[in-house]
């Protein structure tokens, strides 16, 4: 076998061994992203009755609370950033990387010191690489985020919130995650969790919209009420973004794998081709090879019967 | 008026138990509270505790629910928990190993939740 066709042989085998890896990778990506949204469907009565009781308790009293007041004078403000902890998703990582950084930059613009938590190791890499400061970041849960994940996240974003800002205390939660749309499409979103806007909870619960709420008797009382279920709230919406951006992990994961197969398998044509052509090439030379050795041979013999 | 009401059990991440009722207990931060078809609308911080609902056709379910809310409006109860369990899910030996674990470390809140669990059990 001349030394071409060796090359091109061996190339065609580490392409077919690579492409079955992203054709198993993209397999357990499309079984996962099924895993993943069913998750997130199961957690939305919970999150549904929770905001229902949220707007409930901010419309039915003229409770002033310090998570449902905006501050005069905003300085600080947290941002959580929700990446997954392994890459080979396509642009996943860097959309909610870039969208965390342009909103930043607009909180900076705004006068106010931004303190920065990340979720997933991608995100964390990201910024110790550009040696930029974190607050605080967890991993490991990423890909199946579970209820006492969002809570251990949840609960330093709380505490922060609650601390008065002299002291190192937040005014203003922000949170940017990547947005399950369908299969097809995933967008990086910020949204601001805390201080409340209700006009916006009461919009997230569609079709409710004209619905009047009662007016509830509050046990056991309103204040006692929304100091309990803010917190909840903010877990439960962390919850959401945390299997929303698991959701979209597993699905651009998908995405990235399927091109990655399919280049593979164009590229697998390509080179058979070219070893075809090879292997002819090879055939044509060594048939010219023997009728030109023969040929001599007979002039050869001719030439000595003389 | 209705003589039932509608109730939804939630837990953070399933709903545990939908149904009709005619009266649920639950244990508010305040105390035990009952709920009848046409009790006024209510929005209470739970305790952990065992909640008793009787199902119209006579049958009692029981949760273990730990920490949460009930709401009640127009005849619809939700109870929502972030750890809710029904009764006959509660894994008796598993929540009594707990329970001695929990003793030992002088884990409170999980001592708490063991002996839930088993209450709810129990009150069958």
């Amino acid at each position: 076998m001349g030394a071409q066709l060796r090359v091109y042989k061996r190339r065609i085998r580490s392409v077919t061994a690579t492409k079955k890896i992203t054709k198993a990778m993209e397999m357990i990506a499309a079984s996962r992203v099924v895993k993943a949204m069913r998750k997130v469907s199961a957690s939305s009565p919970y999150a549904e009755e929770l905001t229902r009781a949220v707007t409930a308790v901010g419309t039915g009293s003229n409770t002033k609370h310090s998570l449902t007041t905006e501050s005069d004078n905003p300085t600080r403000a947290a941002v959580l950033l929700l990446t997954s902890d392994r890459g080979l998703a396509g642009a996943f990582n860097s959309n909610s990387i870039k969208a965390a950084e342009q909103l930043t930059e607009r909180l900076e613009r705004e006068g106010k010191q931004v303190d920065t938590y990340i979720v997933g190791r991608r995100g964390v890499a990201h910024y110790n690489f550009r040696e930029r400061k974190i607050a605080e970041s967890w991993s490991g849960f990423t890909d199946e985020p579970t209820y006492a994940d969002a809570k251990q996240v949840a609960a330093p974003l709380i505490e922060a919130i609650e601390k008065p800002t002299a002291d190192g205390g937040v005014d203003e939660l922000h949170i940017v995650y990547t947005e399950f749309v369908s299969m097809m499409t995933q967008t990086a979103i910020d949204s601001r969790l805390l201080p409340l806007r209700l006009e916006e909870v009461g919009e997230k619960s569609e079709q409710k919209k004209d619905e009047i709420l009662p007016l509830y008797d509050f046990e056991p009382s309103a204040e006692d009420v929304l100091d309990a279920l803010l917190p909840r709230y903010v877990e439960s919406r962390i919850y959401n973004a945390l299997l929303q951006s698991a959701a979209s992990k597993h699905a651009a994961t998908r995405r990235a794998m399927k091109s990655a197969t399919d280049n593979a398998g164009e590229l697998i044509n390509t080179l058979s081709r070219l070893a075809n052509a090879a292997r002819q090439a090879e055939i044509t030379q060594e048939i010219s090879e023997i009728v030109g050795g023969a040929s001599a041979l007979a002039d050869a013999t001719a030439g000595s019967d003389k | 008026m209705a003589a039932e009401l509608h109730v939804e059990l939630v837990a953070a991440d399933r709903k545990v138990w939908s149904g009709e009722a005619t009266l649920v207990v639950a244990r508010t931060t305040s105390g035990d509270i009952g709920v009848m078809p046409g009790h006024q609308p209510l929005l209470g911080v739970l305790e952990s505790g065992p909640v008793t609902i009787r199902t119209s056709d006579g049958a009692t379910v029981i949760a273990a629910v730990h920490g949460g809310f009930i709401s009640f409006a127009d005849d619809k109860l939700s109870l929502l928990a972030e750890i809710a369990e029904l009764s006959e899910e509660i894994d008796v030996q598993r929540a009594e190993r707990a329970l001695e674990r929990a003793k030992s470390k002088a884990d409170a809140s999980a001592e708490r939740r063991a002996e839930v669990r088993l209450r709810a059990v129990n009150a069958h």
